[in-house]
């Protein structure tokens, strides 16, 4: 048998659901043993789990946002911009009428940013990026205006807002329950797990489980409605699509605008879930760890969920408890190691060096190394998506005329 | 014709903080004070000796970041890196700077040339990805930013190279001595780093490169056309890796006015947000050294003569927004421009394809 039919058949055995739900089980059965091993507790904990959540929405909004431009074959640079217009219309008109008004302000506020980065890059054809990073300069700098106007004289401060009134939040019945009864017997493995899942069944906020909703439906959009398709065809060849019938300008339109709507929920997110202030300087980035999640989610829905979760884990665990940092990164090496071994295995030499040279890294880091400095876990988004980009790169799909101009009926 | 090319030059930026201050104009008039009134405070804050001082030393580490940007857009590089490059640059600067002891002007020298270096490899980075692994730089840079900015922090722990002076919140590298530091010019009440020498001298070094030698011609045909380069036997992706190292190197400078006549040492407290400053001041300057002299000086007066806009209750922060307002409009207005001039291109291409095609017809005519 050739090397390529072998890793097609390692391609096809990733790629099956069910396979896929083995493999998660089987990761966190390393994990439970890593972590009956170290004696750390906290990478299953409720409490853990809980934390990745509530970092991984705003960064799952953001990454949502960009998927949606750049299906449409618009780079959305302007996310973190957006994104700040979201936290302070979320604050401002959360304070003055309420959360939900907040929510519902940040949703409008986000469209029309949105739809500015649109008539900006769409209609009169300005470089994608010197409109997003502008849009960013003109939100950070009106926010800080409008706060140094409008905060003061009602409590605030030239920073923060005056606090919002908390969204409710719910525990689900019963399962929670279950779930938190296991967690506390101790058993090896299911505890692990269930400990995890009472971390996202207990308190969640309404606003989590809407926007999490938001992942199914974009899916939906993108592969099964026909604006999604003609917002793929948008990215991937606008002339072919505009000569088909589809209107590129209308469909960038619309695609460019959801995308600042989703960005800005996720600020709303932060100013009123996560916390419940604006707070200057709040977003802290997230609009392009957000970016990150779209190139390592393969500009795909799943894709992006899961790179908000892996991202918003590893902030969940700086805040959290350093030393856990450590046990992950075992976990890691045993994962790497198991690798190496199944490709020895099928005696493809290349990926088994380099996963056992991975696994050695790992093993080395954990023994020499006392704690990674938290600079280094703030980074890892960026660091990760800088390797996903260097050495996957061929792996990735994105939408092909994503960031480049396109002006109708020009060549 | 020289005048003629200066005025449409000039026009775009022109028109584009017009736009501006009219946009600043009607914020204000909401604000309920009176707009003129405050450009004129700011005016005469800003031209106040004091403060022009501050303005001219800020001036320089602008016009560094705009050259640095103005290097990449030749190249149809979008430099967004300069942050993460300037950060290397000056820390490692700071670092070598402190760590050798050497005669006077070769102290400042190598200070120099290893910010130059920690800025070029930076940006290496990203040049070796955009090259070989076609990684688009603005996301790569993005990401780079970031990196450059934990590592600092990282090896400005005081178990590392930083250090904690008493009295001080700021960690900070050791301090460069006394043969390591740049002497200032005492002028209007207050003293002009002496890097402005420096300054001046990328900016002509820019110009020269550009323009009169031929690595500056195999970089702007790579950047107006990389096929059409390649072609004619231009190394082009070798061009677009030297360029974005060249632009690293120098944005590498930025914070050597700061380090060299000021503090003396890195530290958190230097400001950041330099590369989106760079871009915007190559792009209003329209990558020509003597236009982004001017737009650096516009952006450090702004920001400068800012603060006394808090005296009538008014947030300074909204130069920010003039600042972002300035930039979209420049674009917009070459954007436009841009069109309008095609169009005429194209309607005098057809009158001419008009007239041949019936002159054609009249001499089929004859014929038979």
């Amino acid at each position: 048998m050739s090397t390529e039919t072998k890793t097609a058949k390692a391609k096809s055995f990733f790629k099956s659901p069910a396979r896929i739900t083995l493999l998660i089980a089987g990761l966190f059965l390393i994990i439970s043993l890593v972590e009956s091993i170290t004696g750390s507790v906290d990478i299953s904990s409720p409490g853990t789990s809980g934390a990745t959540l509530r970092f991984a929405i705003p960064l799952l909004m953001a990454g949502l946002g960009g998927l949606w431009a750049e299906r449409a074959g618009v780079i959305n640079i302007g996310l973190e911009g957006m994104m700040i217009v979201g936290t302070w219309t979320a604050a401002w008109f959360g304070y003055l009428h309420g959360p939900y008004v907040g929510i519902l302000a940040a949703a409008v506020f986000g469209l029309a940013s949105g739809f500015f980065h649109a008539i900006l890059t769409v209609k009169i054809g300005i470089d994608q990026a010197v409109s997003g990073l502008a849009i960013n300069l003109i939100a950070a700098g009106a926010a800080r205006y409008l706060s140094g106007i409008y905060f003061p004289p009602v409590g605030g401060d030239r920073t923060v807002s005056p606090p919002v009134e908390t969204l409710p939040s719910f525990t689900i019945p019963f399962v929670a329950d279950f779930f938190k009864s296991i967690d506390e017997k101790n058993i090896f493995f299911l505890s692990n797990i269930s400990g995890l899942l009472y971390g996202i069944t207990r308190d969640l906020s309404v606003v989590t489980v809407a926007l999490l909703l938001l992942v199914p439906l974009t899916s939906w959009i993108l592969w099964r409605s026909k604006f999604g398709l003609r917002m793929r065809f948008s990215g991937e060849n606008p002339m072919a699509a505009e000569s088909l019938g589809i209107n590129v300008y209308r469909t960038r339109y619309i695609a460019i605008s959801v995308s600042g709507m989703l960005a800005s929920l996720g600020g709303a997110y932060l100013a009123l879930v996560a916390s419940s202030v604006y707070r200057e300087g709040q977003t802290a980035g997230r609009g392009f760890i957000g970016l990150a999640t779209v190139i390592f989610g393969n500009w795909r829905p799943s894709g992006v969920f899961a790179g908000s979760l892996l991202f918003g884990f590893t902030d969940a665990l700086r805040v959290r408890q350093a030393e856990s940092v450590m046990s992950l990164i075992l976990a890691a090496g045993i994962v790497a190691l198991l690798l190496a071994i199944y490709y020895s295995v099928s005696r493809s030499w290349k990926p088994a060096g380099a996963y056992f040279g991975i696994a050695l890294f790992a093993l080395w880091v954990n023994q020499k190394v006392d704690t990674i400095p938290q600079e280094f876990v703030t980074v890892f988004p960026n660091f990760a998506t800088l390797i996903v980009l260097t050495f996957l790169a061929q792996r990735l799909t994105p939408p092909a005329m994503a960031g480049m101009p396109y002006r109708r009926g020009a060549e | 014709m020289t005048k003629s090319r200066i005025f449409w030059g000039t026009i775009a930026p022109t028109a584009a903080i017009l736009n501006s201050l009219l946009f600043v104009y009607i914020i204000l008039k909401i604000r309920g004070v009176d707009p003129v009134e405050m450009f004129k405070l700011m005016v005469s804050y800003g031209f106040d000796p004091r403060n022009l001082v501050s303005e001219i030393n800020q001036t320089i580490a602008y016009y560094m970041a705009g050259v640095a940007a103005a290097i990449g857009f030749k190249m149809l590089l979008f430099n967004i890196g300069i942050d993460g490059q300037y950060r290397m640059g000056a820390f490692f600067g700071a670092v070598v700077g402190a760590a050798v002891s050497l005669p006077p002007i070769l102290h400042v020298l190598i200070i120099i040339v290893t910010a130059m270096l920690a800025g070029g490899l930076w940006a290496a980075i990203a040049g070796y990805l955009k090259v070989k692994r076609g990684v688009n730089e603005v996301i790569s840079n993005i990401m780079l930013n970031f990196i450059a900015a934990a590592i600092i922090a990282f090896l400005l722990s005081p178990n590392l190279l930083g250090s904690l002076p008493e009295g001080s919140q700021n960690l900070q590298t050791k301090p460069i001595p006394q043969s390591g530091q740049m002497p200032t010019i005492k002028a209007f009440e207050g003293e002009i780093y002496s890097v402005i020498f420096l300054a001046l001298f990328v900016g002509i070094a820019y110009w020269v490169m550009l323009n009169k030698t031929v690595f500056g011609f195999n970089l702007r045909a790579t950047g107006l056309s990389f096929r059409a380069a390649r072609a004619s036997g231009v190394n082009a992706p070798g061009m677009i890796f030297i360029t974005t190292v060249l632009s690293g190197a120098i944005a590498g400078l930025v914070g050597m006015g700061t380090l060299l006549s000021e503090t003396y040492s890195y530290s958190m407290a230097f400001p950041s947000g330099y590369a989106f400053t760079g871009l915007a001041l190559a792009l209003l300057g329209r990558n020509h050294p003597v236009g982004i002299f001017f737009a650096a000086f516009l952006w450090s007066f702004l920001e400068r003569s800012a603060p006394v806009l808090e005296f009538e209750g008014v947030p300074p922060e909204i130069v920010i927004v003039m600042q972002g307002t300035i930039v979209l409009s420049i674009v917009i207005a070459y954007e436009v421009v841009a069109r309008i001039n095609l169009r005429q291109q194209q309607r005098a291409v057809g009158s001419v394809n008009a007239e041949s095609v019936s002159n054609q017809a009249a001499n089929v005519k004859e014929s038979k």
